[in-house]
Order: C-alpha cells, then structure tokens, then sequence
C-alpha cells in the first residue's frame, strides 16, 4: 500500500502540469513624484496605482503558466526621485531582469541607460513623443501611448465630425506646451486649423477650493471671449490645471476636447465593449476600486511580457524583446483588436479609447483612416516620420 | 365536409415537425427570443427572455429551451413550445456558452468572472462540479464520444480537455489570442477553435495518442476589409466533414472552408457583426445571428448562397433550431 502511495505520489510531482520548469522574476518600480491634488476628487491617486493593475495581470500569467509549468513573480518598488538608483539597483541585484517603469521620461532614460541590454525596460505611463523619437532606446519598449498619438486619436474624431476650425488652449508649462505640439502637428497631418490660440498660465496654488466653481464660472467666459469663428475647442493641459474647467464654460457654446470634455484614454472604468466588463470586474474585485490608466497600463505591460514568457518559453530579456518587437507577437487587450508593437521605435499600437467621463463614447483610430500595415498606424509616429534609428541599428527593421 | 378539414387540418398539423423547425433567437439588447418558423421563415414570437440572454440550447427533446441570461446570473429554462418561463439553473455569475449531453443532461456551462468549468445537473438543478481552468473561459464543446469537454479561456489562450470521468484537465492546447469557440467535426476527429483577435482557426487532431495536436492555423484574407477585422467566431462542420462554416464577426461575412484542404474557398456576406450559426436539421440550411443589423441570414448549404435575411429584435446573439 505505501508502495502504491509513492508512486502515485512521484506520478503527481512529474506532472508536467504541475512540475515548475522556469521562474519568471519581474520588478515594477513606480516614482512618486512630488504633486499637487487633482481638480477632480475622481482623480486622486490611489497608494496601489498602476501596482494593482499588476496584480490582475500577474495572476493571469500565472494562471496560465500553472499549465505549461512556469511560474511569474512581481516585485513592486516605490521611490522618491531622489532615491530612484538605489531602488533600481537593488531590483538588478536581486537578478531582475525585465522591469517595468512608472516614471517620468529623464528617469526612465536614467535608468535605460544605466542597464543597457542587461534589462528589458517597459515604459508603462511617460507619453513624451520625444521617447518614440530622437531620444528612442533600444532596450525601452513603450506600452503607454504618445502624445502624438494621442492628439491624432483627437484629431481624427474631430475630423469624422467635420469639426475643422480649432481653437487651441494650451497650458504654460514645458509639458503643455509638448501636448499643445502634438495637437499642431495633428491638425496639420489631418487638415484640421487652428484659428486661435491661447495659454492658460498656471499660477499655482490649490485646484479645489470651495465653491470654486464659482469662481470658475466667472474666469472661463472671460479668457475664451472673443475668439475668431470655431468649431471646437481643444484643451492641450498635460498639467491638468484647467482642462475639466472648460466644458459649459466657453463663451461660445462649442464642444471641449482633450485635456477636458471628450477626453482620450488607454482604458476607463466605464468602458464594456469588447469583453472589457469582465476585466473590469476582475479588477474591482482584486483591487476594491474603479481602474485608472496607470493600472491598464502597467496590467498590459506585465501581459506583454508574460505573453512572450509563454509563446517563446525563454526567460532572456533580449529574446523576449526581439519577440515582442516581431511580427509574431500579438495580443487581446479588450479594445476590440490585437495590439502589437513597432518595430522601428518599440511603442505599442493600440486603439485610443475617447470618453466623456461616463461612457465610450468612441474608439480611434477612426471609420476611413487606412494604413497600409496597419490602421492603428494611423496614430502616431510613423515609420518614415521617426527619428529613431537605435531600433534599426539592432536590425528590428 | 367539417370532418374533411378536420383531418386534413390534423394532417397538416401533425405533418409540420417533418417540414418546419422552430429556430430561437437570442436577443441579447432587447432581453428577448425571437421564434423563426423555419418553412415560412417567418417570426412567430418573440417573448420575453431574461437579462441579457446569450447562450441558447435546446434538450434533445425538443422540450426545454436553455438561455444564459447573463445579465442574471443564471441559466432560464423555457417550455419550448408555450414559450413558458419553467425554472432556472445554477450556473455561476455571468453564465455565456454552455454545451449540453446529447442525452439531455448534464450541461455544461463556463464562468467568466470565476474561472470555472461548472458542471449543472439539469433534472435535480444542482451543480455536480466546478473544474478550475484558465481566465475568462469560454468556449464549450462536448466531444462525440463524450469523453472530453473542451473549454477555450479567452486571456490564457488554451483549449482545456476536460475528462467527462473525473473532472480533470488532461490535456492544454496554446492556441492564438481570445478563443471565442470550439466546435468538434461530427466524427470527433478535429477540434476546431476560432480565436477572435488572433483572425484564426486552430486545428486540433484528436486522434493522436500522446495527446490533441495543434496541426494547422486557417487565416482569412477580404479584399477591401481591414485585416483587424476579420475575426472568427462562431462555427459549424458539415456531418460529412467537408466544409466548416465560420462567423467572421465585423467583418460580416461567414467563411466557407474546405476541411480537407484546410483552405477558405469562399465568404458569403451576410448581415453585420455575424456571431454564432446553426444548421436546420438534415443541414439544408445554416442561420447566422448578425448582431448589429438585429437580422438573422439564411444560408442554403449545399449551394453556399444566403438566400433570405429574417428581421428579428436587437442585438441577436446565439440561435438553437428545434430537432426533428
């Protein structure tokens, strides 16, 4: 009988099911940059930001690997700016080698750098289009959009509802005035114009007060007075110190899109198509919170890289890079098409979600924008457009 | 005279099943089943559903009509011919596809939100088991010999062999991204299973000792139809084995593919966001659900030609024809 008992036993360990084959070590290292509360209470950043989103997608990978016998850890880190080596370091010493970044576009450079090919660096949130181009890395892959496919996703919307005279209101600070570039560039490649246009100046100070709206309902008709003759109204405001003001505001009535009004989004919590609900729900139930960007973002990161861990059976960062970056690579993202990644800059094609705050109220890239790889091509750097040639150095073209 | 048409009307009526199926509906946006007399190709009914419905079966019977309501958390039970609304089954939140034993009982239904296979006894209305497989399980099919039920989770991209025995998972097959459907050939040889986003069909060989084998992928190809939206979904396979019929989704049309050749030999277009199919009895004609044109296309098999597109309520998802 005992005999009988050992060998079922060693049967059981020698289940390729249950037997573990590769330990998959991955570190997702968040900076928590010093800011001001947002304008909306909706908006505050919860302590888990982005790190639940990880949560969700390392079970799925876990889930996944329990059947081919690999198993997925995730090791999250946060840190000061100040501090950022010492926490990047530490996940280098303990042989993690694949690692997502929430961090903005000169640390994530910083630490690009600093590991070279010893890393693979996934870009989960900076939306800096300079990343995308002149200041492109060969070992960074981008899974947050960037602005310029952002303003084009816009863009494109405005353009399929004929809206074509813009008037831009841009904020004052360096990253304003990138977003306000991008939305430039887009009006350009689209054939929409900018009849007007106007800097918000950010004077600091606290976003909410009591009855500030008040306050609010008296500034917005004054500063959008006198405008030349439009169709719409785009809020270029990276900052997030004024765009959710416009809406109602203006002194015409027009419509607000951007940084307020129809807002576009890598993923909202409202958002069903697409079997999205489940998601949604699992999230929720996991986190016991609605979904920010963040948390999509950093959930399709860690699914990036579980889903070449799976496909290719290979731990090498500079495999699984190489893998994600073909033509191979492919993957469900609850936005009603596969997402893949450019091969001459490393930034994901996804579609971009444009809400009201409430609802979808539609997907980019839009109805009749065609592409001859790609219409989510459509959106963003293209290839002849980019300055980066790190990519095609390494021969990813 | 009254006595003639009395028989002949007896005559008439109990010569119908021979000639005319009843074909159900669901209507996933208007909670409704739509009823489609299948001589007249007309609509008879349409009745109230549940939340929601999806998932549509009928017993081997032709007695009891099985509805995800999804929506309500539960799988509803109607008279099939009084469109009665009988009881329900436990099923598990959000309850979407399910297969039934040709015998009637049990029935087996995936759990989105839970990650399980769950096993409903359909005559005590209890659950027999709940089997563990990947995240978001979805398609269910039931092997001929019925010793195996597959189920496709859609974000780990497997199909999970199930042992009807034991409730375990026997074997895993990778296949590409979100298996929406799986779908055996009449002789249990081939398993079929369409991965939407992926745009592909795998195709499992069953007969293999050491286990299911992935042995080939069947892409689509539209001319003047974005690639991205040519995603298979729903399908059927002729009893001779001959030719799978697949649901392209958006892109509106149902592939025709020569199963020995694994080749597309035509699309037949059809209504908008085609989803899931069903042949009449004796495979004369196929019906397609068209989601967002809320109709439902006839298709005459042999010939490969949609011939009629029936109006039926919003949104139409899943569709059952009565047996004979």
């Amino acid at each position: 009988m005992k005999l009988a008992i050992f060998v079922v036993s060693v049967l059981f360990l020698y289940n390729p099911v249950s037997a573990i084959a590769m330990e998959i070590k991955i570190g997702v290292l968040r900076i928590d940059y010093p800011a001001l509360l947002p304008i909306s209470r909706f908006d505050l950043k919860p302590d888990d930001l982005g790190f639940a989103g990880g949560v969700l997608a390392n079970k799925d990978n876990q889930t996944t690997g329990a059947f081919l016998g690999i198993e997925f850890s995730v090791t999250y880190v946060t840190t000061s700016p100040e501090e950022v080596i010492i926490a990047f370091d530490t996940l280098l010493a303990d042989k993690i080698d694949l690692i997502v970044l929430m961090a903005e576009s000169d640390d994530l450079l910083k630490l690009a750098d600093r590991v070279g090919d010893a890393a693979l660096v996934v870009n989960a949130i900076a939306r800096d289009t300079s990343l995308r181009d002149d200041q492109c890395r060969a070992n960074v892959i981008h899974i947050a959009p960037s602005q310029a496919m952002i303003a084009d996703a816009v863009t494109q919307f405005a353009m399929w509802k004929r809206w074509k005279r813009w008037f831009l209101i841009h904020g004052s600070n360096p990253k304003d005035h990138e977003l306000r570039d991008a939305y430039r560039r887009s009006a350009k490649k689209f054939g929409a114009r900018i009849v007007e246009e106007r800097e918000f100046e950010d004077i600091g100070g606290s976003r909410r007060t009591d009855t500030g709206h008040v306050l609010v309902q008296r500034q917005i008709p004054v500063f959008t007075q006198n405008a030349k003759d439009h169709d719409v109204v785009i809020a270029a405001d990276a900052s997030n110190v004024f765009g959710l003001y416009l809406p109602f505001h203006t002194w015409n009535p027009r419509p607000v899109l951007g940084s307020g009004g129809l807002r576009p989004v890598t993923f909202h919590p409202s958002h069903e198509a697409w079997g999205a609900t489940q998601y949604q729900r699992r999230f929720e139930k996991l986190s016991g919170r609605y979904l920010q960007e963040a948390d999509y973002e950093v959930w399709l990161a860690l699914r990036v890289i579980g889903e070449a861990v799976i496909r290719i059976n290979s731990s090498s960062p500079e495999k699984l890079r190489d893998y994600i970056l073909s033509d191979a690579f492919e993957l469900a993202a609850f936005k009603g098409r596969k997402v893949t990644f450019r091969s001459w800059n490393g930034q994901m094609r996804q579609p971009v979600i444009l809400t009201d705050s409430k609802i979808t109220i539609s997907v980019s890239p839009q109805e009749g924008y065609l592409h001859r790889r790609s219409a989510l091509d459509t959106l963003g750097l293209d290839e002849p457009e980019t300055a980066c040639t790190e990519f095609k150095k390494r021969g990813d073209l | 005279m009254k006595i003639l048409t009395a028989i002949l009307s007896y005559a008439l009526l109990s010569a119908l099943p021979a000639f005319a199926n009843k074909i159900y509906v669901s209507n996933e946006k208007s909670n409704t089943v739509t009823v489609i007399q299948s001589d007249t190709w007309e609509v008879v009914k349409e009745f109230d559903a549940g939340n929601r419905p999806r998932g549509i079966g009928i017993s081997p019977d032709g007695a009891h009509l099985y509805i995800c309501a999804s929506d309500d958390d539960t799988i509803r039970v109607f008279d099939a011919h009084t469109y009665e609304a009988l009881w329900t089954l436990p099923s598990g939140p959000d309850p979407e596809l399910f297969v039934l034993h040709p015998t009637g009982n049990p029935l087996y239904v995936s759990n989105e939100d839970d990650n399980l296979v769950t096993v409903v006894d359909t005559i005590k209305r209890t659950i027999i088991a709940e089997i563990p497989v990947g995240v978001e399980p979805e398609g269910m099919a039931l092997s001929p010999d019925n010793r195996f039920v597959v189920n496709t989770s859609e974000t780990t991209n497997m199909a999970h062999f199930i042992s009807t025995d034991d409730y375990k998972i026997k074997h895993n097959v990778l296949v590409d991204q979100r298996p929406r459907y799986a779908r055996y050939s009449d002789d249990g040889s081939i398993l079929f299973v369409s991965s939407e986003i992926g745009g592909t069909i795998s195709v499992i060989d069953t007969t293999q000792q050491a286990g299911p084998k992935l042995t080939a992928k069947i892409g689509f190809q539209v001319a003047g139809v974005e690639p991205e939206w040519l995603q298979p979904v729903g399908m059927r396979v002729t009893s001779d084995n001959k030719w799978l019929f697949v649901a392209l989704g958006p892109a509106n049309r149902v592939a025709v593919i020569d199963v020995e050749k694994f080749e597309v030999v035509d699309y037949i277009l059809v209504g908008q966001r085609v989803w899931q199919l069903a042949f009449t009895p004796g495979q004369k004609y196929l019906i397609t659900t068209n989601g967002n044109s809320n109709d439902v296309t006839i298709i005459d098999v042999d010939a490969q030609k949609a011939i009629k597109s029936v109006q039926v309520g919003q949104q139409p998802w899943g569709v059952v024809v009565a047996p004979d």
